[in-house]
């Protein structure tokens, strides 16, 4: 089994959630701060 | 060095927040990136496991992610309910979805790393079925905030439930000594670890880089969580 596509899907899965996490908390952020 | 009470000031706090938070994120995103390069260059594969194990470097700091999210939780809690300090349970409810995002990334990669070392995704086996209890916690716990602040309680019933919840953090850690699991022992300790050091260099960089990163997003959170609350107090006055 060639364990590549697991390595790569783990710090894929990882790094966009991560990603996505801060994008979301930097736009709320300033969001609520400019109002 | 200003005091927990001292910080427990809104104006204080935000003073400090302001220019900590873009140090904490760009700090965690560097050494992230550092961890993982050397984890997926640098370090050699198992004679066991192959390249399998190169998922450590993400999944251990997740894991670590996962728990001390809830510790945060339940020392704020507790600050909460004995201080009456409402700057904890902002920290509480601005940590409950990262610690939430953390642990459900420790099941995935875990998962992922579990079916070509384990040859199966999943097994209720005792430290993945806690670690899955506590991402439900945790979802409990981001239900039980928001349905008090909609219904304008004083958060003192979700700061029970943070500190109650800790329960679950030994049985979590404990749960590969007290059964017979299929998740390996403790390999990596403070003191003594059972990896070869050649190979673990690079998790100190992404344990650190992760925590740093987890630290900035819970600013962020508070940030928001104060400017919003603000902006509602204006309205309120306003309509008065």
């Amino acid at each position: 089994m060639n364990p590549w596509p697991f390595v790569i899907a783990a710090y894929c899965v990882t790094f966009l959630a991560a990603a996505g996490l801060a994008l979301w908390s930097w736009l709320e952020m300033r969001r609520a701060e400019r109002k | 060095m200003p005091s927990l009470h001292a910080l427990a000031n809104p104006a204080r706090f935000l003073k400090l927040a302001r220019p900590l938070t873009p140090v904490l994120f760009w700090a965690g995103v560097v050494l992230i990136a550092i961890g993982t390069w050397a984890g997926l260059m640098q370090t050699p594969p198992d004679y066991l496991q192959g390249e399998t194990v190169r998922i450590l470097y993400i999944h251990v700091p997740t894991a670590w992610l996962g728990m001390a999210g809830w510790s945060g939780i339940a020392v704020s809690s507790l600050t909460f309910l004995v201080w009456r300090h409402p700057l904890a349970m902002i920290a509480a409810r601005a940590i409950a979805l990262p610690g939430a995002m953390f642990a459900a990334l420790c099941l995935i990669t875990g998962s992922i790393w579990g079916r070509p070392t384990w040859g199966t995704w999943w097994e209720w086996d005792g430290r993945l079925t806690s670690m899955l209890l506590l991402f439900f916690v945790y979802l409990g716990f981001m239900a039980l905030t928001r349905a008090d602040a909609e219904r304008g309680g004083d958060g003192r019933i979700p700061a029970i439930y943070g500190v109650a919840g800790s329960v679950l953090l030994p049985i979590i850690r404990y749960s590969v000594v007290w059964w017979n699991t299929l998740h390996q022992g403790e390999s990596i300790g403070i003191t003594k670890s059972t990896i070869a050091g050649s190979m673990l260099w690079p998790l100190p960089f992404t344990l650190l880089g992760f925590t740093l990163f987890f630290a900035g997003i819970v600013l962020m959170r508070m940030r928001a969580i104060l400017a919003t609350s603000k902006a509602e107090a204006r309205m309120r006055r306003m309509a008065a």
